[in-house]
């Protein structure tokens, strides 16, 4: 089990209340004590040490810390860790496997997709949410699909190009 | 047999990203994702007001907060001479504030805590009285003759005055000004814009009490400046101080000044002798750290009537916010506005520019330009259309008649700079091909008929990247020059360091194409390391496009050193005169027999088990290079809108670069440079602002009120390529990550005011947010967007 606190500090301060959640990250259970108000962002950055979702606002407007909760891209900085209990969420860190690169990642560095790569994370998630769903995406929908996710260096057009040649690689895959 | 360079991922090859394989895993290094064993955490108490007296501040609240460990205040700051530090332009910056606060935002207290919600919670609990100032939001205000002084810290400090500063020959411009048939004016206001890199600024200090050594991992584009400032605030020796760029989630200027959060931190390390992360809030960074603009830019152009451009005089109040944070060679006071007009053959020029403080956050850094060159050719093209249009001309032949010529170069201008290479009327062609010139006004004339209002907008510009040589470039006295250190292996693989200080530019890929071009080494045998002070060598980091102009040319002269020690352990292995040996990319061969030949591997193995007898074993060198000149890339961009006449609402239909950078190292690369350069032309074009109400309040500090635009907005980008090597730099390239940000605000502009042209409109200030347009639409006024605003505008 891992503990947060066990993570970030010697144990809880004195009336500090704490709730046990158990949630299933990259298909595997993870049990863990937290404050009520933890955000999920910040459990997985600093007490599960899945430091590949990022923070890049405080008021839910970059996508940086998008995840995908049952399979649907949310915003991990506005959902508390205790919402997530019982839940399935997948982050960047189970993208690929441990031999392959899933298309997306593969895409994003085929089509020059990131540059600094603080808001990759995300962009790939909320991708695959789209993905997922429609394998054969028009550049408008990558489009509307990313409009959650902000970011500062590439333009999106490279970001767009490489989220339809990982739909393309999909598709192939799956005929 | 030579190597194919493209293969060997030389010069000229779209290779794909190293760095991008731990990006993709969500295995980069930021500096927040560093975790050092011990650490605390820090968290900024800013001030919620923008002028005031700190009467009193009480922390004993804080500190019955379990987990909180130290709350630091500007007075503890000050008992350690540590209260002020110096700026990057020769001004003083409070740490922590001791006496007043100047802005909102500005840093009051820090509490250093077990963890960071701890340390939220207890800045809540600090409880400070202020007394508030008069407020003053810009220039004007500041300037008003019994206004408040912002600055009385200073002895001798004339009002709220930073800077009063002049270049060029003011009798030869006024002659030129009596001598024009046409005189044409614009005035217009270049609007505060926040970098805002996705990732905030923030550090981890770590001073190790038993070997009196301090650590600092920190999020800057100049780690060696750093070091140095370090040095100076902190009187720590420079040899026990070491500073870790790690990864950076974009900088564009943001990332060069030094900030009160990393000073903070770093005392804060030394007092609990435990590590202390700090990492700000997006408001915090945006509201606190280093903008870009905030220039009101007036001038004039003298013409003769056949539209000869005979002189132009520009007049710049620049806003300066508190403290005189600007990051830029410190002989220039405005950065190098001067730059303006650089790509047209004007005889006379004169410039004078006043800088201001006021109650607003410090800066003024070179937001993905280089040093004020953004403000400078926004008003060149902005003044530009106005001319054209004063004339009746087109603005593209305005444009061709006055661009210096093809045979014109070297070209000296008005101010000084010397221009030396381009073929400008190419890429306007290109340009001109692309966007459909030829059918536009046609086009124009009967989308009018429906009550549609199409506008294209052109921006011509050459810019002085790569600062710079020694003889005029400085921060702090340190030189402008960058380095590289190269260092081959027996296997042949290698490793390079430089100077620089990667944050998105792909430093780790393109380097290692610079190598294998100049030694055939393939890139991918190539590992690139930048921003640890204490293996790179020193350098002034990377900003104002200087990479490849400075450290990329640190990097092909260290390779050609490599080569020449590598030739002489070829002509042994060959056991033939040094003289009697050719070169071909990856391999030395006998003159008089090319099939006797050594690659660079065998030579590489050779330095380490059979050198040449009396030569110094291994296969290492450096290089500090002095740039000659600055490089000049020229752009052109073309920018095709269509104005909706009922809302205001304006939409891109297209939008060409045509980029002329020199030799470009990667293509790839470049392209991704340009079109972000693009769309934060558009974002500054049409919403992305700072302003202030008149109580100083920030209105832009999140991104629900500082809007940047997202997939969904961003227009897409037509590139086109013009190649023009610069002479005096080893590979012939040329600096590009700002081109586009600098020259294509202009673009658009010109292109909503060609749509509006017929009204009588000649500005809108930027963001030409839709009820900006809609007022130029039914005014047929210009618009402009000097704060203070009113809430809600
Ligand atoms: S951190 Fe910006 S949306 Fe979550
Ligand atoms: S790659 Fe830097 S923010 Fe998107």
């Amino acid at each position: 089990m891992t503990s947060l606190y066990d993570e970030v500090q010697a144990a809880p301060g004195e009336g500090v209340p704490t709730r046990r959640v158990t949630i299933k990250v990259n298909g595997e259970d993870r049990t863990v004590d937290v404050e009520p108000r933890l955000l999920l962002a910040h459990l997985l950055r600093q007490g599960l040490k899945l430091t590949g979702t990022h923070t890049g606002c405080d008021t839910t407007n970059c996508g940086a810390c998008t995840i995908l909760f049952e399979g649907r891209p949310i915003k991990s900085c506005t959902m508390l860790a205790v919402q997530a209990d019982g839940h399935s969420i997948e982050t960047v860190e189970g993208l690929a496997s441990a031999s392959e690169l899933h298309p997306i990642q593969e895409g994003f560095k085929e089509e020059h997709g990131l540059h600094c790569g603080f808001c990759t994370p995300g962009m790939m998630l909320a991708a695959k949410a789209l993905l997922d769903k429609n394998d054969n995406p028009t550049e408008d929908e990558v489009r509307w699909a990313l409009s959650g996710n902000l970011c500062r260096c590439t333009g999106y057009q490279n970001i767009v190009k490489s989220v339809l040649w990982a739909a393309e690689k999909m598709r192939a895959e799956s005929k | 047999m030579a190597l194919d360079e493209i293969k060997i991922g030389g010069l000229g090859a779209s290779r794909r990203r190293v760095e991008d394989n731990r990006f993709i895993r969500g295995k980069g290094n930021y500096v927040d994702d560093i975790v050092l064993s011990g650490m605390l955490h820090m968290e900024i108490l800013r001030s919620p007001v923008a002028h005031a007296r700190i009467k009193s501040i009480d922390v004993s609240k804080a500190y019955d907060i379990p987990g909180v460990r130290l709350v630091l205040t500007g007075e503890m700051m000050a008992a350690r001479n540590l209260a002020w530090m110096p700026t990057l332009s020769y001004d003083t910056q409070a740490v922590l504030a001791t006496d007043k606060v100047r802005f909102q935002g500005q840093e009051v207290a820090a509490v250093i805590a077990d963890d960071p919600y701890i340390a939220k919670d207890a800045c809540q609990a600090i409880v400070v009285e202020y007394e508030q100032l008069p407020v003053i939001v810009n220039p004007f205000q500041a300037m008003e003759s019994g206004s408040e002084v912002i600055r009385d810290d200073k002895e001798n400090q004339p009002g709220n005055k930073v800077f009063d500063w002049e270049i060029g020959d003011k009798a030869a411009t006024d002659k030129a000004f009596a001598e024009a048939d046409v005189i044409s004016k614009m005035e217009l206001h270049y609007p505060r814009s926040h970098p805002s890199p996705m990732e905030t600024c923030g550090s981890i200090a770590d001073f190790n009490r038993a070997t009196g050594k301090l650590t600092v991992y920190m999020t800057s584009q100049a780690p060696h400046i750093v070091r140095a400032a370090v040095a100076m605030v902190a009187e720590l020796p420079e040899h026990m101080i070491r500073i870790v760029s790690p990864d950076l989630g974009g900088g564009f200027g943001n990332k060069v000044p030094i900030y009160p959060g990393y000073v903070i931190s770093i005392l804060a390390s030394i007092l609990t002798e435990r590590p202390v992360k700090w990492i700000e809030d997006k408001t915090g960074n945006l509201i606190s750290t280093g903008f870009g603009r905030d220039v009101y830019l007036q001038g004039e152009m003298a013409l003769r009537k056949d539209g000869k451009m005979l002189g132009m005089r520009m007049r710049t109040i620049s806003d300066h916010g508190a403290f005189y944070a600007d990051a830029q060679p410190s002989k220039f006071k405005i950065g190098l506005m001067h730059s303006t007009f650089a790509c047209y053959d004007i005889p006379a020029a004169h410039l004078e520019s006043v800088g201001y403080y006021t109650n607003k956050a410090p800066g003024g850094v070179a937001y993905r330009c280089s040093f004020r060159v953004t403000e400078a050719m926004f008003f060149q093209e902005r003044m530009v259309h106005a001319a054209a249009n004063d004339l009746g001309m087109d603005q593209a032949e305005f444009r061709r008649m006055n661009l210096v010529k093809d045979d014109m170069f070297p070209y000296r201008t008005a101010f000084g700079f010397l221009t030396d290479s381009g073929q400008y009327g190419k890429c306007l062609d290109i340009g001109m091909k692309a966007i459909g010139y030829d059918t536009y006004k046609a086009e124009q004339e009967e989308a009018r008929k429906r009550g549609k209002l199409l506008g294209i907008g052109i921006s011509t510009m050459t810019e002085p990247l790569g600062a710079g040589n020694s003889r005029e470039y400085d921060i702090l006295g340190i030189k402008m020059f960058d380095s590289a250190e190269l260092r081959v292996h027996m296997s042949g693989k290698a490793i390079l360091r430089t100077g620089a200080m990667n944050q998105g530019q792909g430093h780790q890929t393109t380097w290692a194409q610079i190598v294998a071009h100049e030694l055939g080494i393939p890139a991918d045998d190539v590992t690139v390391e930048e921003g640890d002070t204490d293996t790179a060598p020193f350098g002034m980091g990377t900003y104002a496009s200087r990479s490849t102009p400075v450290a990329g040319a640190a990097v092909a002269m260290v390779a050609r050193k490599i080569r020449a020690k590598a030739r002489k352990i070829a002509a042994h292995l060959l056991e033939v005169s040094e003289e009697d040996i050719e070169w071909e990319l990856g391999r030395f061969y006998v003159r008089s027999n090319k099939e006797r030949g050594v690659t660079i591997q065998d030579c590489a193995l050779a330095a380490y088990s059979n050198m040449p007898d009396g030569m110094e074993p291994g296969l290492e060198n450096n290089a500090y290079y002095d740039p000659p000149n600055l490089t000049w890339p020229f752009a052109a961009y073309f920018v095709k809108v269509e104005v909706d006449a009922e809302t205001g609402v304006w939409d891109v239909l297209k939008v060409v670069a045509v980029d002329d950078c020199g030799v470009r190292i990667n293509p790839m690369v470049v392209e991704g440079q340009i079109m972000g350069g693009l769309t934060e032309a558009y974002a500054m074009a049409s919403m992305q602002y700072q302003t202030y109400d008149d109580e100083g309040n920030c209105i832009g500090s999140n991104y629900m009120d500082y809007l940047l635009p997202t997939a969904w907005e961003t227009p897409g980008f037509e590139l086109h390529e013009v190649v023009t090597p610069c002479p005096h730099h080893p590979i012939g390239a040329k600096g590009v990550g700002e081109c586009a940000t600098v020259a294509g605000p202009a673009a658009f502009v010109n292109a909503v005011v060609d749509a509006l042209g017929h009204l009588g409109v000649r500005n809108i200030d930027m963001p030409m947010m839709p009820n900006r347009v809609y007022e130029a639409l039914t005014t047929g006024k210009d618009i402009s967007g000097m704060p203070p605003v009113k809430m809600g505008d």
